[in-house]
């Protein structure tokens, strides 16, 4: 098996499309990604302090609302509370509606599903409060730009943004004998979180060759790591553990504390052998099957170990490879995925999706993806969603899916398209006989498109 | 896994049976239950994240405790929640209280699942669930309560559930147990049922699922299996509204309190076992008040079951397991990290309890697991494995075979009247 535009579309993009055609070679899918980011000009979401603003304004909002005396200024303090917070998560929408309408038209779709995979692999967000839509600031800002790029600087990207230093606790660290700790400042002491997930999930891999040992010495080394809201990520010498730390045998640093000592920790764990192994497979794993060739991982793995984690030459590896075309079931798509590649599908335009109105949006899409398994952006822990097939097709997952399939194309587009044109649209050269049947057979067109949209033909990438 | 696929006819007749309060059903956990001869029930609650066993029981009489935690963690013991002289409840337990001077509950201390040093969740989750000595990661692995169920001679497929999104590794193996959820509402032509049935058909996991999940999405709104089949078509925003309706229940705090009203409803007929999760332990940070949300789930959890069960609750037994306990000491940041030995929960009129059973290993820092853990001094599987033994007549060669493989059952810790 080798290159076929439809399955590069649908496997490593964001599906098919009436409007855009596949990409005509693996080269063309590189030079793409490696190139302008079209999508985001189109659909652009902003960075953390877009984010932060929102923070500012909701907090003074409800200090105000406890400041207030009489009951005539507290009607009018929480008619301002409920105005900012609605604006947040009216521009949370906003950014939502921006990702989807990428995955709906760009044509450079492996971008956004690399954009997606990082973005998991390093997961960061918050659980609610007004910093609760940050984790697509976060995305933008800190995966975005390195997908194309070095794994080091995405790690090093990832390791020093605000949302994922309050995120696995890394802002709260500080060295037991740091100058913070010595004044007895109210920061406390170490935290292990953020060096433990680096070195779990984000680097070596559990299987990797750690000790607790070592995750202690990164934890002590990584302490320093903080940010402020106005200015963003930041480097607090005073919180930083004296003397050199030892991670995997390699010392860093010495008496004074240094970001420098950090990000040479960052290189170095982004070259291991075995972070190259784990991303090789997990990469594997994600876009090409949950049980993928070993020749595919070994050669991914290797391309990553001669190019210092070059991570365009490793995408060139998996989709050199003749496995990674193989003609079997693909994985299930994610929610994200589903949804996406439906609006895709469906050819919706941009002023279909309610997006800066939090509460239709929320109907359509969050809801649903939360129904589906998917609440959109808060994995259950910092290990991302599963990439289990069999998880993702509960039967009450299931029935979330068909739902959004039969209602959601109706809601979206009045005018629906015949559910027989739709199904060569949707699934190309490779329509089942059966799935092109029930296009056919379909009572109404609403259900016409849903059983296409449910079929594991649609499903499956 | 095999998932007792329902024909929709049987699928409503049940669900009508149920009646409203599983329009109400919190959607967020999934709730395994099963059916098995006997009156004695179980009841496996996993508790994620990482249950700080030395917090939610602690060890106050131990000469280090206080310099551990003294300084970031609240160690106040007050008189009334002293449980043995040694040990003290943490005070979000405090309403279970009744319970221990009752006999109906019990804890045991420096305990551990066999997995160690690594010390992550999913790992460590794993290997609570699937009940081996070590990490499996085959993708077609099984979790011990399942193979509990294929243990028990009479054990029947039906009445097997699971309510929720997802299953379990705990659930997941060769016995029937099926998956149910309220969440969604969708009235499909019978031509639209027989077309997805079609495209769905060769492929196995959608095939497996199809047939159960049409037959959820109707229903979801609480519909009767009457109305169902009569003509009262919801436009589709309305059905997205219920959705949405359903879902804003989930998020409240009431859930875990409605799941456990629910298991309660089924363990009172023929179920005879149910499984799920309490979720929020991965207390890295201000513990002092993040643990005591968590506690408050599991005791508003506990005492729930209680109430529901009414004079079942007498032959019921509850285990509360967690993948590790937390570091001795405090960290710098007011919370405790990845440890190894902790403690576990026992509840339940079925219990001999009002105690803490466990070797203390100590806590000074010789005695400590890596200089650093309380020290397991026995293993979480083996608790359970009695419990198993006394609850269902299993014989201790099954157990430590098949169940808990590699598991060294020791002497009878009597957890069971």
């Amino acid at each position: 098996m080798s290159f076929d535009p439809e399955r590069a579309a649908i496997r490593f993009g964001c599906g098919l499309s009436p409007r855009i055609a596949p990409p005509d070679s693996a080269e063309a899918m590189l030079s793409q990604l490696t190139g302008r980011d079209r999508a985001a000009e189109a659909f652009p979401v902003p960075g953390f302090q877009a984010a932060v603003a929102h923070y500012v304004a909701v907090r003074a909002a409800r200090k105000a609302l406890r400041a207030t005396k009489t009951e005539a200024d507290r009607e009018a303090k929480l008619k301002a509370r409920k105005k900012v917070e609605r604006a947040m998560s009216d521009d949370g929408s906003r950014w939502f509606a921006s990702t989807m309408l990428r995955r709906a038209l760009t044509e450079d779709g492996f971008r956004e599903r690399l954009v997606a995979f990082w973005s998991d692999h390093f997961t960061a967000f918050e659980q609610g409060g007004p910093l609760r839509f940050s984790h697509v600031t976060y995305t933008e800002e800190a995966i975005r730009p390195h997908v194309a790029g070095r794994f080091a600087d995405l790690l090093r990207a990832s390791a020093t943004h605000p949302v994922m230093l309050r995120y696995l606790d890394q802002s709260r660290s500080a060295g037991p004998n740091s100058q913070a700790a010595e004044r007895r400042e109210k920061i406390g002491g170490l935290n292990e979180n953020l060096a433990r997930e680096m070195l779990e999930l984000h680097t070596l891999g559990v299987e990797g060759p750690y000790t607790q040992t070592d995750v202690r010495q990164l934890a002590e080394l990584l302490t320093g790591l903080s940010y402020s809201m106005k200015a963003g990520f930041k480097f607090r010498p005073g919180l930083a553990e004296p003397g050199a730390e030892t991670v995997l045998s390699v010392e860093y640093g010495g008496n004074k504390a240094r970001l420098e000592d950090i990000y040479a920790a960052f290189e170095d764990l982004a070259r291991h052998p075995a972070t190259a192994r784990h991303i090789a497979r997990k990469l594997a794993v994600h876009f090409v099957s949950d049980r993928p060739d070993e020749a595919l991982v070994d050669a991914m793995a290797a391309r990553y170990a001669e190019t210092d984690g070059n991570l365009p030459e490793v995408y060139a590896a998996m989709l050199e490879h003749p496995a990674a075309w193989a003609d079997q079931p693909g994985n299930i798509k994610q929610p994200v995925d589903f949804i996406g590649s439906s609006l895709r599908a469906l050819d919706i335009v941009p002023r279909a999706l309610p997006s800066g109105k939090y509460g239709r949006m929320r109907r359509m899409f969050f809801t649903p993806l939360q129904l589906m398994g998917q609440d959109w952006g808060r994995p259950a822990g910092p290990d991302g969603w599963t990439e289990s097939d069999a998880e993702w097709i509960t039967p009450q997952r299931l029935s979330a899916r068909l739902i959004w399939g039969m209602t959601m194309p109706y809601e979206l587009r009045r005018a629906l398209p015949d559910p027989r044109d739709f199904v060569e649209t949707a699934l190309g050269r490779r329509v089942p006989e059966e799935v092109r049947f029930a296009a056919r057979a379909a009572e109404t067109r609403a259900e016409g498109i849903g059983i296409v949209l449910s079929s594991p033909a649609f499903q499956r990438m | 896994m095999t998932r007792q696929t329902l024909s929709r006819r049987l699928f409503l007749t049940r669900s009508a049976a149920l009646g409203c309060s599983l329009a109400a059903s919190p959607l967020m956990t999934p709730v395994t239950m099963a059916s098995a001869p006997g009156e004695n029930r179980l009841v496996v609650l996993i508790l994620r994240g990482g249950l700080d066993g030395l917090d939610a029981v602690r060890p106050y009489g131990a000469p280090e405790f206080d310099s551990y935690r003294g300084r970031l963690l609240d160690t106040a013991v007050p008189g009334e929640l002293d449980l043995d002289g040694f040990y003290a409840l943490h005070p979000a337990l405090a309403p279970l209280m009744p319970l221990w001077q009752a006999g109906e509950l019990g804890f045991a201390h420096a305990v551990s699942t066999p997995y160690r040093d690594k010390r992550s969740h999913f790992d460590g989750q794993d290997i609570l669930e699937a009940g081996t000595a070590s990490l499996d990661r085959a993708p077609d692995r099984d979790g011990w309560l399942n193979r509990l169920l294929q243990g028990l001679p009479d054990a029947e497929a039906e009445t097997a559930y699971a309510i929720g999104r997802s299953d379990m590794l705990l659930t997941r193996g060769k016995a029937d147990v099926s998956n149910w959820s309220p969440d969604a509402a969708l009235p499909l032509s019978p031509q639209a049922e027989k077309l997805l049935d079609m495209v769905m058909h060769d492929d196995p996991l959608f095939r497996d699922a199809t047939a159960e999940a049409i037959a959820l999405s109707q229903i979801s709104l609480g519909l009767s299996a009457d109305a169902v089949e009569g003509e009262d078509a919801l436009d589709s925003s309305g059905m997205m509204g219920a959705m949405q309706d359903s879902m804003a229940g989930a998020g409240k705090k009431g859930g875990l309190d409605e799941i456990a009203r629910f298991a309660a409803g089924r363990l009172r007929e023929e179920t005879r076992i149910a499984a799920w999760s309490v979720n929020g332990f991965d207390t890295h940070a201000a513990q002092s008040k993040r643990l005591p949300r968590a506690l408050t789930d599991l005791s508003d959890t506990l005492l729930a079951l209680r109430e529901a069960l009414g004079p079942v609750w007498e032959k019921t037994a509850v285990v509360a397991m967690t993948e590790f306990g937390r570091t001795a000491r405090a960290n710098g940041t007011g919370g405790t990290d990845h440890g190894t030995g902790g403690a576990m929960l026992f509840a339940g009129g079925a219990l001999r309890g009002g105690r803490v059973v466990g070797d203390w290993p100590g806590l000074a820092e010789a005695d400590l697991y890596d200089r650093r853990d309380l020290m397991p001094t026995r293993d979480v599987r083996a608790h359970a494995g009695w419990m198993m033994r006394q609850l269902f007549g299993l014989d201790t060669g099954l157990i430590e075979r098949s169940v808990f493989p590699g598991v060294e059952l020791g002497a009878d810790p009597k957890l069971i009247l």
